[in-house]
């Protein structure tokens, strides 16, 4: 197994520790902070607060070597575009996420558990996935006719 | 008693770390959304490390929920149509948007990308808006 497998392997466990930690795998949780209006939790903030400050450290000094140790390049998107596919897509996202209560990889968290909502909520993502995957195809097709 | 911050904070860190150890060496952005787009659909030489990532997340963290009960999802009588029509949105939008709550949250607001604070912008505001109608309108707890 390569080292970059492994080290995908460990981020992702660590990921998902920390989703499991910070008890952002509860969708009450989340509702509770979006809830504002309601029984406020505040706890959203602090987990979105301790990653970000830690990112906004981190990545600083990690985007100054001139490529990653185990890759060819870093991937990162050079996009500035504010358009309307961002902003329809982070809408249609956000009702989504105050609808059920859960975004991705608390989703998947919690079908590893084997929490019975996510066996609803989990196809459904996928298949919300391929409908924009069969669009963006179609739309592929039709530009290049 | 600890404070109830601490947990949530410390978590959030756990977060950050990763996403930090992703990027540093693999030069890849943990975007759950993107990565589970991308192992759904595969390009060649592209898959291996984001079923690897998807492993470790899935794995690691439903072992902590095990130890860590209360962070488990507790809810309970939650109308699976809503649950269903929630993934939808969240599936085709994340695609649309270029990212969810890791990809434009935990790292484009860490990269400072404005395209990332104002898609964090959007679906906090429509996440709260959706909240408000379905518990406070419509009446579903």
């Amino acid at each position: 197994m390569s080292r970059q497998i492994l080290v995908a392997l460990a981020a992702g466990a660590l990921f998902g520790l920390g989703l499991a930690v910070s008890g952002m795998t509860d969708p009450l949780r989340i509702l509770g902070f979006l809830d504002v209006t309601g029984a406020f939790d505040p706890s959203l903030l602090f987990v979105l607060g301790g990653a970000v400050a830690t990112t906004a450290l981190l990545f600083r000094f990690v985007l100054r070597a001139p490529r990653p140790p185990l890759a060819d390049q870093f991937h990162l998107s050079d996009s500035q575009r504010i358009d309307t596919r961002l902003l329809g897509g982070a809408a249609l996202f956000g009702i989504g996420w105050g609808l059920a209560g859960y975004c991705p990889g608390p989703a998947l968290v919690g079908l590893g558990y084997g929490a019975h909502e996510v066996l609803w909520f989990v196809p459904a993502m996928l298949v919300g996935m391929a409908v924009h995957r069969g669009r963006e195809r179609q739309a592929q097709r039709a530009s290049s006719t | 008693m600890t404070p109830y911050w601490v947990t949530p904070l410390a978590g959030g860190v756990l977060i950050g770390l990763a996403a930090t150890a992703l990027l540093w060496l693999n030069g890849r952005i943990a975007g759950i959304s993107g990565i589970t787009a991308g192992a759904l659909f595969p390009k060649r030489g592209e898959t291996a490390w984001r079923y690897a990532f998807l492993l470790g997340l899935i794995a690691a963290g439903a072992l902590a929920l095990h130890w860590l009960p209360s962070a488990a999802p507790s809810r309970t009588g939650f109308a699976p149509v809503l649950l269903i029509a929630g993934g939808l949105l969240v599936g085709f939008g994340t695609r649309l948007g270029g990212g969810c709550t890791s990809g434009h949250g935990v790292c484009g607001l860490g990269r400072l990308s404005l395209r990332s604070l104002v898609a964090v912008g959007v679906f906090m505001v429509t996440a709260i808006l959706t909240t408000f109608i379905v518990r406070h309108l419509a009446g579903i707890a």
